[in-house]
């Protein structure tokens, strides 16, 4: 057991985001990350991190150019462990109504909407949200019993506990039951993260929010492990 | 939303330095010290910013960059010298989240709409320096407060946002390194015109100071150097002794001299006031204990 290789871990390069700070959040957890845009690389992955920030329609046509569409959908279509972040996380969705309809990987149902006029106490919010903001449980999971967060990519995180965000957009899942956490800017209540199947997916950046952080990027490393242990036995 | 607390630590080759009014810059030691510091004692972001633009010249920065992403998980922005694509993808490729952009831009504010197409606008930080003329206007200045543009700062502030600019940051020549205060009606006035998040920077001397720009600017960050720089000097030479002295220029501390203005605090203690005045931040009693 000591002596297993570490992870693999594919970080989809498609030229957007700091993907130098999600391999190091990697390397901080023992995860051996490799950026890269190639697809055999990313096939042979044991999990893929599709990070990103910036435009949906310039993404999605990058990962168009690269090739990379059919495989991230095929990837995550056979049950392997698929991670989006920020933009990665929208990438996900049906499609964006950024400038325009734009078609996105279409993994989870549902789309990506701006956010419409974030106001607190008739005081217009900024648009990009950028800044620590709390994630919570979902309320109506938590009174179903039991904690939703129990055997997910947020087991380790406390109720309300702040994450970085850098966004202008948000995703409206079509089945509210994949929702994991929650965020408010201003009167506006939207899904921070979401687990779907054998994918999750946050809208903050766990590499760019400190120790709490961290401890998401902990649980990923952990869960991929035992998948692979699980796999092999 | 939480007020985010920026260290802002301006680097000279390998070391960190600060002026007054962007001049007669002194060395204090190494940024990365600094750097593990504030990201231990609850800074929300780092901001570097390149006071002599050597990037191409000497790669120090960029080594500092990447040795900072290895260990410092928070978001990042850089600044000093950047003025073309190709200059920002080097420094993102390094760990950077952000760069700030200022004498490029000014120069050619398309630079701006293409920067932030190419990157995303909120990876684009326009950094504006400004001098009071006459008035109640502001003119922006250029290379780290040194040359005039004839550019109003605040019409500037409305295209830089107009033209992609996820960010503004502004800061007050007049002010910067004082310890006087914000020049919190500049900063209102830019807060108010744009509809993107803006920063304040520039003549921190106390913690309240911090309070009154948050409140009365009506920021969404600031940031803050010497009020921070000068509160991590006398802890590290406590714990150092002598040693960290030989390293800077530290002596005015010794002395008690020339920045008596400033009342020092670390980011713990500036999110303290704030949250004693009911100002949202990410504060928590034992953040850093389990670094």
């Amino acid at each position: 057991m000591s002596d297993a290789a570490p992870p693999r871990v594919a970080i989809v390069d498609y030229g957007l985001g700091n993907l130098y700070s999600v391999k190091q959040a990697c390397a901080y957890v023992g995860l051996s990350a490799t950026i890269t845009s190639s697809k055999p690389d990313i096939l042979a992955s044991d999990a893929i991190i599709l990070p990103g920030v910036g435009a949906y329609g310039d993404a999605m046509a990058t990962l168009g150019t690269l090739g990379l569409i059919t495989a991230i959908q095929d990837y995550a279509a056979a049950g392997r462990p698929l991670v989006g972040i920020c933009l990665g996380m929208q990438l996900l969705m049906s499609g964006s109504d950024e400038f325009g309809q734009r078609d996105g990987l279409g993994i989870i149902p549902g789309r990506v909407v701006r956010f419409q006029d974030p106001v607190v106490d008739d005081h217009k919010l900024k648009i990009p949200q950028i800044g620590w903001n709390g994630i919570y449980r979902v309320k109506a999971m938590v009174s179903a019993g039991g904690d939703p967060w129990t055997g997910t990519f947020l087991e380790s995180v406390a109720d309300g506990e702040p994450m970085y965000f850098v966004h202008s957009y948000v995703v409206r899942p079509a089945d509210p039951d994949v929702v994991l956490s929650t965020t408010r800017y201003g009167n506006i209540e939207f899904c921070s993260s979401l687990r779907f199947k054998n994918v999750v997916a946050c809208q903050f950046h766990p590499e760019r929010s400190g120790p709490e952080g961290l401890k998401i990027y902990r649980t990923l490393a952990k869960m991929i492990s035992d998948r692979i242990t699980g796999a092999v036995e | 939303m939480n007020v985010r607390i920026a260290p802002r630590l301006d680097i000279k080759g390998p070391n960190l330095v600060k002026g007054i009014h962007f001049e007669g810059l002194r060395v204090l030691g190494k940024p990365e010290d600094f750097a593990r510091y504030y990201y231990e004692n609850g800074a929300d972001e780092l901001i570097y910013m390149d006071a002599v633009a050597s990037l191409y010249g000497r790669n120090s920065l960029l080594e500092i960059i990447e040795r900072t992403s290895r260990e410092i998980f928070i978001p990042l922005t850089v600044g000093g010298g950047l003025r073309t694509i190709e200059d920002i993808r080097k420094v993102l490729r390094a760990g950077a989240d952000k760069v700030s952009l200022n004498t490029a831009a000014i120069a050619r504010p398309e630079f701006v709409h293409e920067a932030s197409r190419t990157f995303g606008a909120s990876t684009i930080v326009v950094s504006i320096e400004a001098m009071p003329v006459a008035n109640g206007r502001y003119e922006a200045y250029v290379n780290y407060g040194r040359d005039r543009t004839s550019v109003d700062a605040l019409e500037w502030a409305v295209q830089a946002a107009d033209l992609g600019a996820g960010e503004i940051m502004i800061t007050s020549i007049a002010r910067e390194g004082t310890g006087q205060g914000f020049d919190v009606e500049l900063v209102r006035k830019v807060s108010d015109q744009v509809s993107v998040p803006v920063i304040a920077g520039g003549g921190a001397g106390s913690v309240d100071d911090v309070r009154r720009v948050i409140t009365e600017g009506r920021v969404e960050a600031v940031a803050l150097a010497s009020i921070l720089h000068y509160n991590y000097l006398k802890q590290a030479q406590q714990v150092a002794g002598g040693d960290y002295a030989t390293e800077g220029n530290t002596e005015f501390l010794k002395r008690g001299t020339g920045f008596s203005r400033v009342k020092d605090a670390s980011p713990r203690d500036v999110k303290s006031h704030l949250a004693a005045n009911s100002i949202a931040c990410r504060y928590s009693e034992d953040a850093g204990t389990h670094v």
